[in-house]
């Protein structure tokens, strides 16, 4: 029975000491996994690895959310950050593959020393906030598995207008992606008969006149 | 298990990711610090949701929503950083002037 019950930490936790136990060392996990990860897509020199570092990240925290019982936001976070984001990124990494090195500026290392200890000192400053606010923690019983129904219902009552604000704005998002990034014609095709219902586009020539005069 | 161990991990994603905010010179890392950023913003609505209103879960609509938005800024981003590679032949942060005096 204990078995069933620690590996779903979302319906009874609290009661026992062997499903705190469990949740305690799965959220240590998780959690160095994460922060590894997220200091390897900072920190890595490679780009690639980068981005599968940031699929890394996406899993454990999507583990974290499952532990927060939160499992529709969880299946969500896989299902759009790792397979649509991660997905995007590293097509863009493939679309931009051009090994440059870039030119070494004189003073960037005094720009990650400070940035460093700016970072540092924010954490620094959240931490102690978050350990000397008192939180009025909720006695209420969490919503475990209703979940996702809730969530359904949110949306379609008080939530309604910010969820078909967000369709609206998913469709401009789609519309201005498709037209920012847009393939350009071929400089010798004929730019002037467009066909009807199409944006003219610019000549390549004309868009790579002098990349290097900056 | 507490609110506070979500919340300080929620800040060390966060600060980690302004850090790769501000020192990348890949433009597609900036992106991916972006990334960072609003999921750890997601973390703290979760864990806010679980810990001080676990019975009526409107963190975790604020968590569907932000993913929303989250995807919809990748796109653009993507697009955006693509043009400007398509136009200036490279993805250095540094020579990305377009809008400076």
């Amino acid at each position: 029975m204990n078995g069933l019950e620690v590996q779903l930490p979302g319906l009874d936790f609290g009661a026992m000491s062997l499903a705190e136990g469990v949740q305690f060392i799965s959220f240590v996990l998780l959690g160095l996994m994460m922060v590894g990860a997220a200091l390897g897509v900072v920190l890595l020199a490679n780009i690639v690895y980068s981005a599968f570092l940031l699929g890394v990240v996406f899993v454990s925290l999507s583990g974290l959310f499952i532990l927060l019982t939160a499992g529709f936001v969880a299946a969500a976070q896989i299902l759009i950050y790792v397979g649509a984001v991660n997905v995007l990124i590293l097509f863009g990494i493939m679309l931009v593959n051009k090994r440059e090195g870039f030119s070494e500026l004189g003073n960037a290392w005094l720009g990650r020393v400070v940035t460093g200890s700016v970072c540092t000192g924010l954490f620094a400053l959240l931490g102690t906030m978050i350990l000397s606010t008192p939180w009025s923690l909720s006695d209420e019983v969490a919503a475990g598995e209703e979940a996702t129904i809730m969530i359904g219902k949110h949306l379609f009552s008080d939530f309604l207008l910010p969820f078909e604000v967000a369709s609206v704005l998913l469709l401009i998002a789609l519309l201005g992606a498709i037209v920012i990034a847009r393939r350009e014609l071929v400089p010798d095709e004929d730019v002037a008969i467009a066909p009807p219902l199409t944006l003219p586009e610019r000549p390549r020539s004309l868009a790579q006149s002098s990349p290097q005069d900056s | 298990m507490q609110l506070e161990y979500f919340l300080l991990l929620a800040a060390a994603l966060f600060c980690i990711g302004i850090y790769g905010l501000v020192t990348s010179r890949n433009a597609i890392r900036v992106l991916m610090s972006i990334e960072l950023l609003l999921n750890a913003v997601n973390l703290n609505l979760l864990a806010f949701s679980n810990y001080l209103d676990p019975a009526g879960i409107k963190g975790q609509v604020f968590g569907v929503f932000v993913i929303t938005i989250a995807a919809a800024e990748s796109a653009v981003g993507l697009a955006i950083v693509l043009s400007i590679y398509r136009n200036r032949n490279t993805v250095d942060m540094e020579q990305f002037n377009l809008l400076k005096w």
